[in-house]
Parts: C-alpha cells; sequence; structure tokens
C-alpha cells in the first residue's frame, strides 16, 4: 500500500451534480412543453390555499396536475384533489427537508407529467435548503405571508435571489402585523431586482386576477418556442 | 433531513469522478463547508458514516472537514469583516447594503485515491 496511492482534485460544489439534472429535466420539459413550477415558503405561509386559488382559475385553459411534497403526510395532495378536482399526487421525500432534481423527476413520471400543460410542486414548507437545490423548474415562485414579517428576504437571502416571482400572500389580514408593505418590496429588491411582486388573499381573493394573468402569460411564453 | 441529501450528492459525485479515473477505492475525502452554509458538521459526519457503507468505492474512505470562515463585504464603505461576528451590520460603517462573499459553499475539495 501507499505507492499507488494519487490525490484527485475535485473543485467542485457539492451541488453540482444536482444542477446538472436539474438543467436536463427543464431541458426535457421544454421538449414536451410541459411547464413546472417550484413553489416555495415557510411553513404556513399559504402554498397549498395559494395553489388552490390559482388553479381553479388556470384549470379550464389548461391540463393541470399538482405535487405535493410533505415529509410525512397526505393532507395537501387531498385537499388540493377535493378543493380543485386536479389530478394531485403525495411526493415522499423520506424525512428530507427539501426536494432535489432526482426527487422531482422520479414524481413527474409517477403523474405522467407529459401530459400536462402545467405541473405545480409544492416544496417542503421551508426557506432555507430548498434555495440550494434546483429541482428543474421553470418557474421558482417564493410565497410570503405578512404575517412572517418584511425582513425575511434580509434574513433568507439565497431564496430570494433565485425565485422569478414573490407572492405576498394574506394581504387581508395585514393590519393584525406590523408589516410594512413598501420595506418588504425594498427588502425583496435588494436581493433580486428582476423578480415579479404580486400581493394577494386567497380569503377575499384580492389579487388572484393578476396572478392568473402572470401565469398564464408564463405558461403560454413557454410552450410558444 | 437536509445533510443527509447533500451527503448523497457528494458521494454521487465522488463515485463518478472515482470511476472516471479506474480507482480501486476512495481513501480519503476534502471537503470545504462555509461557517454559514447550512450544513452542521456533526450531522453531516454522521450521515457520512451511515452512507459510506452504502457505497462502492468509499467503505473505508476518511472525511476530512474544512471549515471556511465567512466574510462578507460592506458596499458602502468596502470594508471586508467576519459575517458570524457583526451578521448584515457593517462594523465600520454601520450599513446594510452589505452582501456575503464567501461562507455559504459545500465544496468537493480533493480526493486521495488508490
Ligand atoms: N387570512 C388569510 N389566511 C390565509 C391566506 N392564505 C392562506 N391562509 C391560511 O393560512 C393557513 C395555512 O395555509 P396553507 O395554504 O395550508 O399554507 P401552506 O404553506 O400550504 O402550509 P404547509 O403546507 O403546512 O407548509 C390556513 O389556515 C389558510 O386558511 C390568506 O390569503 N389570508
Ligand atoms: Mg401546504
Ligand atoms: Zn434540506
Ligand atoms: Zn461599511
Amino acid at each position: 500500500m501507499g505507492n499507488n496511492v494519487r490525490t484527485i482534485l475535485l473543485e467542485k460544489s457539492a451541488f453540482a451534480d444536482n444542477d446538472a439534472e436539474a438543467d436536463a429535466l427543464r431541458e426535457k420539459l421544454k421538449k414536451e412543453g410541459v411547464f413546472l413550477v417550484n413553489v416555495m415558503s415557510s411553513p404556513g405561509a399559504g402554498k397549498t390555499s395559494t395553489l388552490t386559488s390559482l388553479i381553479n382559475r388556470l384549470k379550464s385553459s389548461y391540463k393541470v396536475a399538482v405535487m405535493e411534497a410533505d415529509i410525512d403526510s397526505d393532507v395537501d395532495a387531498r385537499s388540493i384533489a377535493k378543493n380543485t378536482g386536479v389530478e394531485s399526487i403525495q411526493l415522499h421525500t423520506g424525512g428530507m427537508c427539501h426536494l432535489d432534481a432526482y426527487m422531482t423527476e422520479t414524481g413527474l413520471d409517477a403523474v405522467d407529467g407529459k401530459s400536462f400543460d402545467v405541473v405545480f410542486l409544492e416544496n417542503v414548507g421551508n426557506l432555507v435548503c430548498p434555495a440550494e437545490f434546483d429541482t428543474g423548474a421553470c418557474l421558482d415562485v417564493v410565497i410570503l405571508s405578512t404575517s412572517e414579517g418584511d425582513d425575511k428576504p434580509l434574513k433568507y437571502p439565497l431564496i430570494f435571489e433565485k425565485c422569478d416571482l414573490v407572492v405576498i400572500s394574506k394581504i387581508d389580514a395585514v393590519k393584525f402585523f406590523t408589516f410594512d408593505f413598501d420595506k418588504c418590496v425594498e427588502n425583496i429588491r435588494m436581493r433580486n431586482p428582476n423578480a415579479t411582486i404580486i400581493a394577494i388573499s386567497n380569503r377575499t381573493g384580492e389579487g388572484i386576477d393578476a396572478l392568473t394573468t402572470y401565469f398564464t402569460n408564463m405558461i403560454n411564453k413557454w410552450k410558444e418556442n | 433531513m437536509h445533510e443527509l441529501g447533500v451527503v448523497s450528492h457528494v458521494i454521487k459525485e465522488v463515485e463518478t469522478v472515482a470511476k472516471e479515473n479506474n480507482v480501486q477505492k476512495v481513501i480519503s475525502l476534502t471537503l470545504e463547508v462555509g461557517e454559514v452554509s447550512t450544513i452542521v458538521p456533526e450531522l453531516f459526519k454522521d450521515c457520512f458514516e451511515w452512507s459510506k457503507k452504502r457505497t462502492e468505492l468509499m467503505q473505508e474512505c476518511e472525511l476530512n472537514l474544512v471549515i471556511l470562515a465567512a466574510v462578507t463585504y460592506c458596499k458602502d464603505c468596502g470594508e471586508t469583516y467576519s459575517t458570524t461576528k457583526h451578521g448584515k451590520t457593517c462594523p465600520k460603517c454601520g450599513s446594510k447594503n452589505t452582501y456575503l462573499i464567501t461562507g455559504s459553499e459545500v465544496t468537493i475539495k480533493d480526493i486521495q485515491v488508490e
């Protein structure tokens, strides 16, 4: 032993293989004309409620499916099925706090992703590590509720840097919390000058029109070329 | 659990490179972990020990974790400072217009192989 020991330099990010898988998945989705949306937020910020509001507007024009990544329950998958009628499945994350591109692709195979126009992925509720693992989605969405405070973009910079859309949810409840809307927009802008920001309420329906228009445009653009 | 997910990506990467290089076995692995990355070193080590038993070439692989200090840069005065000591607020001028330069990465540096 010893004489044929050698060192191989890698100098490579631990996330590099996931990034490559995610890029390959996105390319495949582009060819198939499937628009995959990754929805991230803290627990309880309103992922399932917002998907329900949005899907009820989109389902007459598009074939929609939902993949729910809960650590251990199928509550959200059942809630989506009941309140929207669209296909929804439970992804088993095996206790993992995030989804990676491989798990996402496995889920897409299970739901027969290519027979849909839009597939929504409700990621595990957490603002930290879903940001580090590209799922292969065509659009990354962060939902921030007014009850969480306007400083979240400062505390969790990466997820706000990487997203395409920030949905500010529960605006009907803004008066109960110390949430400064302009400050929040400024904090998001500091991290991400290009993200679209849409404020909504799943209670009153405010902002759901704007959200529907945004998604309609994005889906059509993805399927166009 | 987050660490297990990262470990499985690291192992996949290392095994791929090892196979490409016709390696018999991987003796050690050096990983650089930023101070403010999402990795808890002790948990990571446990996950690694558990996972390596299920690999082809890394059964006896020793893990060297090198912790990399986190450094933040102040856009207003140009100061660089320790992120874990001062957070987002520049200790020199008090500005919050700052960003992280290093400290969040997880990098596979090198492997020793036979
Ligand atoms: N007032 C108000 N409540 C809302 C709104 N959106 C969601 N909620 C409530 O917030 C709670 C959590 O909403 P969910 O949609 O389950 O949130 P989630 O992010 O899917 O939660 P997890 O999957 O558990 O992480 C529920 O009680 C919803 O009724 C809103 O716009 N306004
Ligand atoms: Mg939910
Ligand atoms: Zn995680
Ligand atoms: Zn400064």
